[in-house]
């Protein structure tokens, strides 16, 4: 860390580079930014906008799990829970015949009142609305470092996984023909998804980390024409509007997700207006 | 063509030795009996087209072929050089496919994606590249490689999934209602590469169609479907045989108008 402050110090002189908050959050928004834009790359590409808010939605009933088994830091809790929940959903997929959205939408409404009424009981529910707002600010090195080896998994899976992925997400038939376990591969997706969110989700906030997942990515893909550029595209956006969302926050004094997510949108809308000319 | 020249061409190209055996193949699925008691010999160079009413299982029985599906029975290939018998390769090429049409995916993406684990995201070789273009070139479709899928015509489209679908070549081709929507130039145009596929390569094809005219065309054989094998032989046998009357019923006499339809060659499309 030691190493990352004086590079922070090198590089931007200015006076908000100089609290160590600033830093760490500097460096959570890097990892936290191309692993959210290689992830809602792939959400897009799979039409799975809706799953991966249920997912953020649920980690309410994760930490109302980890509370009543009395855990003081319920990550770990809201990790397995949204592992399980994830099995849950990408298996009821294939057994049931009942509209995808339909399945996610009752499940999402189940866990998140689920959660509202566990966390409510006796009425403390004001002490977990960090979790709905999100603090990227009090992020400590020791959480950076969970980012860092979630952003290293990441990369490990789509260095191994990205193709398949990929045929998964253009036509599931085509990919089966092909020899591609497709139910396996999706499962793999679906899990690796809910993990990144449920990790990320006390520093981006319940609320909007879906915005922050699909925004980049549904950017990029107005003005790209290959996956390459629709990566590059979206990381890009996703690191621009992070760093210049948390500068926003830090000046006006307001919550750093919603500032990046407003700046994301700001992306949006303009790659939306731009996308007539671009093709 | 003089016969000798044609003789000599499958020796050549498609040795017409090797072939596809399925033997009392059937699927089940629950306790409904979809296919039963199904023994085709299939030689490579050969089109096979299988006809027949809806619900008849045509489309079962390629994803029975394909894996997909459990099938009882069993499916050998027989490699002319080596005379063993193994698990055919084989290639299918699927209706028209639905996919998110927004997608930045191009073609030459979707071929790496299939043919190799480096991830598309990082970019290609110039080896695989250069493999598309040459696979691509086979349909006449190279002047597609850099373009998004979303913005490929239908016939487009199924001319690069053949293209796909013959990479790694494919001892069986399997292909269902390949060209079903689109028009009758992009029709012809498909089916004369498949024609002229064949003869160049050691393939056996499938072909599930509801079009008879275009069946009686380019087929070689025709297997009527239903349940089981009900009819197998040359078009002409087939669609003057009286079970294919039972099968699509006032449907084949009133669209075809009896035998003439299929004589008469390109003759009016039939849905």
């Amino acid at each position: 860390m030691e190493i990352w402050y004086s590079l922070v110090d090198h590089l931007f002189p200015f006076t908000w580079a100089q609290h160590i908050f600033m830093k760490n959050a500097l460096m959570a928004v890097l990892l936290v930014g191309p692993m959210f834009a290689i992830i809602g790359t792939m959400i897009v590409n799979n039409n799975m906008a809706f799953y991966s808010d249920t997912i953020g939605h649920s980690a309410l009933t994760g930490i109302a799990i980890g509370v009543l088994l009395g855990f003081g830091d319920p990550l770990w809790i809201m990790v397995i829970f949204s592992i399980v929940l994830a099995l849950i959903i990408s298996s009821l997929k294939f057994l049931t015949t009942a509209s995808t959205d339909t399945i996610i939408g009752s499940v999402s409404a189940a866990m998140v009142a689920l959660g509202i009424v566990i966390l409510s009981r006796g009425g403390g529910f004001a002490k977990y609305s960090r979790f709905l707002i999100g603090d990227l600010l009090s992020i400590t090195p020791n959480e950076l470092l969970i980012l860092s080896i979630a952003f290293g998994g990441v990369i490990l899976l789509w260095g191994f996984m990205f193709n398949k992925f990929l045929l998964v997400s253009v036509n599931m038939s085509l990919a089966r023909s092909r020899g591609i376990p497709v139910h396996l591969v999706e499962i793999l997706f679906c899990v690796a998804a809910a993990v990144i969110v449920t990790i990320s989700i006390q520093w981006v906030g319940i609320l909007i980390i879906n915005s922050f997942l699909i925004l980049p990515a549904a950017a990029a893909r107005n003005i790209t024409k290959n996956i390459r550029q629709y990566h590059v595209v979206a990381v890009i956006i996703t690191i621009a509007s992070g760093i210049t969302g948390l500068l926003f926050s830090y000046y006006l004094a307001t919550a750093t997700g919603a500032t990046i997510v407003l700046i994301a949108a700001l992306f949006y809308l303009l790659t939306f207006i731009w996308k007539p000319r671009f093709f | 063509m003089p016969c000798s020249n044609a003789i000599q061409k499958q020796q050549t190209k498609a040795c017409g030795l090797c072939c596809t055996h399925l033997e009392d193949f059937g699927v089940s699925i629950g306790r409904t009996e979809i296919l039963r008691d199904i023994n085709l010999h299939i030689h490579c160079g050969e089109l096979m087209a299988v006809i027949g009413p809806n619900g008849a299982g045509k489309t079962t029985l390629l994803k029975a072929i394909l894996g997909e599906i459990p099938h009882t029975g069993w499916l050998r290939f027989l490699d002319a050089s080596n005379c063993q018998a193994r698990k055919p390769i084989v290639g299918y090429v699927p209706q028209k496919i639905d996919f998110d049409a927004g997608a930045p995916v191009s073609v030459l993406d979707l071929f790496s994606a299939a043919l190799s684990s480096w991830p598309v995201c990082l970019g290609h070789s110039r080896r695989l590249q250069e493999r598309t273009e040459a696979s691509l070139l086979r349909v006449r479709a190279d002047h597609l490689l850099k373009r998004r899928l979303g913005d490929l015509s239908g016939g487009e489209l199924q001319r690069v999934l053949l293209a796909l679908a013959l990479e790694p070549k494919p001892d069986l081709l399997l292909m269902d209602e390949p060209v079903s929507g689109i028009d009758v130039q992009g029709r012809e145009m498909f089916y004369d590469m498949v024609s002229d596929l064949r003869r160049n390569y050691d393939l056996s094809i499938i072909l599930v169609s509801h079009d008879l005219a275009l069946v009686s065309q380019y087929a070689e054989r025709v297997v009527l479907l239903n349940k089981t094998v009900i009819c197998d032989g040359t078009p002409e046998d087939v669609f003057s045989n009286g079970q294919i009357n039972l099968a699509y019923g006032p449907f084949y006499i009133e669209n075809t108008g009896g035998k003439r339809a299929y004589a008469k060659k390109g003759g009016g499309a039939i849905a």
